[in-house]
């Protein structure tokens, strides 16, 4: 019961369409973290906008999120 | 605006002059316009093609590759028998072949760090349809200091982005490096020789990049700049985001 109380409250959010439960709290530079992206190859949209880079370490998800990583491409 | 139309030209453009939006006014303002192209390939194609057609005075157009096989499949401003030509003359006499009216300019050369200011000043407004991270990121820097609106598409796999950038229009509003800060790492974000591309996609982003070259010279509709267009070919799912600008970019945030 002891092991209950301490687990960290879990977070529900839609990352690229479905549906996930992750350890709360969490920024956006923590979800990067935990899915092992490199930042430099990825924006990340949140609720239809454009997280700014320098904004990851103080955005801090809630639940209901809708999160989409877009993949940086430069082919013409 | 004087409004100096040959009589050939009123035919010639007669479906825009129908539109309220357009009309002559417009139509003058699309010929006195200067758009340069950088990068005669995928989006290149259809962007020359397309600006051609709609009557854009002048079209620069840069690139120092020549038309090879395998770009066939998508870069339908070239053909077979043009094969080895270099891609800037080809796209001219593609875009000459629709509209002998508009004036190509044929940069045969790369852009540079040591080109690409002049280059770009002598330019109303700039299209990005390059093929490679370092160009990318030298045209979307030399757009914010010599204060030219950019209008970037790209294009990989059945994927495609298109944005427009004109911090110099609007204190809220990005330029390229609010979205993507720094190149990737070398050889870690794959090209279209690398991972391919279905060659209608290119033709779509192309498109649709030329239609917002046309939007923000006529200054008609919703300008896609301080927003992200997202194409997933696969998903036929198209969506556009917000993106503002970051305080903390090194090009045009509050510090730069």
């Amino acid at each position: 019961m002891l092991q209950t109380e301490v687990m960290p409250p879990s977070l529900v959010l839609t990352l690229n369409g479905e549906s996930r439960s992750l350890d709360a709290p969490l920024t956006v530079a923590g979800l990067i973290g935990r899915l092992g992206l490199d930042t430099r190859k990825v924006a990340v949209e949140r609720n239809e906008a454009i997280v700014p880079r320098s904004a990851y370490h103080e955005t801090w998800l809630e639940p209901g999120d809708a999160l989409e990583i877009v993949h940086f491409i430069g082919g013409g | 605006m004087e409004i100096n139309l040959t009589e050939q030209e009123i035919v010639r453009y007669s479906r825009h002059i129908l539109l309220g939006e357009v009309g002559g006014t417009g139509q003058a303002r699309l010929k006195a316009a200067r758009v340069l192209l950088v990068g005669a390939g995928g989006l290149g194609s259809p962007l020359a093609l397309y600006l051609a057609a709609a009557g854009i005075g002048t079209l620069g157009i840069v690139d120092d590759d020549r038309v090879d096989l395998s770009n066939l499949q998508r870069q339908v401003a070239h053909s077979t028998d043009r094969l080895g030509m270099a891609k800037v003359r080809s796209a001219a006499m593609a875009a000459q072949a629709i509209n002998p009216e508009t004036r190509i300019e044929a940069h045969e050369t790369r852009l540079t760090a040591a080109n690409a200011a002049a280059l770009i000043a002598a330019y109303d407004l700039v299209c990005d349809g390059s093929d490679n991270f370092p160009t990318r990121f030298l045209v979307a820097d030399a757009c914010v200091a010599e204060r030219r609106t950019l209008v970037s598409a790209a294009v990989l796999r059945f994927e495609g982005q298109l944005s427009v950038f004109k911090p110099h229009a609007g204190a809220d509003l990005p330029c390229y490096r609010c979205l993507y800060p720094e190149p990737p790492p070398e050889g870690e974000v794959p090209s279209c020789a690398e991972a391919g591309v279905l060659g209608a996609v290119t033709g779509v982003m192309g498109t649709l990049q030329a239609t917002e070259v046309l939007k923000e010279i006529l200054g008609i509709g919703d300008s896609l700049a301080g927003c992200l267009l997202l194409w997933d070919a696969l998903a036929a799912r198209f969506r556009t985001v917000r993106l503002p600008r970051d305080p903390a970019c090194p090009v045009c945030g509050r510090e730069a």
